[in-house]
């Protein structure tokens, strides 16, 4: 039973991830999370005041029903399912962090210095997240998809367009890792 | 039972996300770095696992679940907004480390500062809707 515990090897983790699509392909359904900021926005009522947002987003219910189970996931898995040895990335990584003044993840996902509860105090912080947050959504509605509708879904069913938003991922990914990390931590 | 299958599927889908640790921060830092195989190893076993299965669905012509026959909905053809729109999203997944699954999945599990990047996400997704007629697709 120890495995449950430690990092689920990347077989076994895609493996699954593969058959959650395939398990909402039979419901007759299709796998991609952004679509659910779009109808986040339009339970607002934003459809009166802007065109993009006026759909029947109660078709999509079943999307957000599985949103809702991912949280709970997120929860059971972080809380109960937790080892001091996860996240055991790349010492080199760890040593490029730190020049970065990053903290080492010690079996944590996420760094202290982004999400820790002290980064409320720092406005450069909660502007950060709030810029990655608004990059994230322009980006994936504006592309029409993110890692799980095009990386995922897309790339499953030979789609040459979700191929072209796979690669500019990779390329605003490197950008920001290689370019734009130096200049902002 | 109907709104149950898609909570179980979804606990499933945020349980290995979490435990594959593709939702953490440092994972996707690592893979933007080329140190690890990890994050490329699980993309590529997802999308294999996925064409496999998605020829057998066509070529056994099966089902649903309500015994309609499946069908893989074609994105919409184009270049531009999937470049462009790429480019965005991937400056921000680097930046916050995460996609939108996992923003919801560690909101879930507690981080709270991920607040603000889902109300960013929202913000930007209202930002697309606003300007998508001006937008070059």
């Amino acid at each position: 039973m120890d495995f449950i515990f430690q990092t689920w090897p990347w077989y076994v983790s895609g493996f699954l991830i593969g058959m959650v699509m395939l398990c909402l392909i039979y419901f007759g359904k299709t796998f991609g999370m952004s679509t659910n900021l779009r109808s986040l926005c339009a339970m607002t009522g934003l459809g009166k005041k802007v065109g993009f947002f006026d759909f029947d987003w109660k078709a999509q219910r079943w999307n957000l029903l599985v949103v809702l189970g991912a949280m709970f996931g997120g929860f059971v898995a972080v809380h109960f399912m937790g080892d001091a040895s996860n996240v055991s990335i790349n010492p080199k990584t760890i040593a490029q962090l730190a020049q970065l003044s990053i903290d080492a993840p010690n079996g944590k996902l996420l760094p202290d210095t982004l999400f820790g509860n002290a980064i409320f105090q720092s406005p450069k912080k909660i502007l950060i997240l709030i810029i990655g947050g608004i990059l994230i959504g322009f980006g994936t509605r504006y592309a029409s998809g993110c890692t799980s509708g095009h990386a995922i879904y897309g790339l499953s069913s030979f789609q040459l367009p979700s191929l072209k938003a796979v690669i500019g991922f990779f390329i605003g990914g490197l950008i920001m890792t290689h370019f734009i990390f130096p200049l902002i931590f | 039972m109907k709104a149950l299958k898609y909570i179980l599927v979804g606990i499933v889908f945020g349980i290995v996300l979490t435990k594959s640790e593709a939702v953490s921060w440092y994972r996707i830092y690592e893979m933007f770095e080329f140190q690890s195989f990890h994050m490329y190893g699980i993309i590529m076993v997802a999308v294999v696992t996925g064409v496999i299965g998605i020829q057998i669905i066509k070529r056994k012509k099966i089902k649903d679940i309500k015994g309609l026959p499946i069908e893989i909905i074609d994105k919409e053809p184009g270049s531009t907004r999937f470049w462009v729109g790429g480019i965005f999203f991937g400056l921000g997944w680097a930046l916050v480390g995460s996609c939108p699954g996992p923003i919801f999945i560690l909101l879930g599990a507690g981080f709270l500062p991920m607040i603000l990047v889902l109300f960013g996400a929202l913000f930007g997704t209202f930002l697309y809707g606003l300007f998508k007629d001006k937008l070059p697709h």
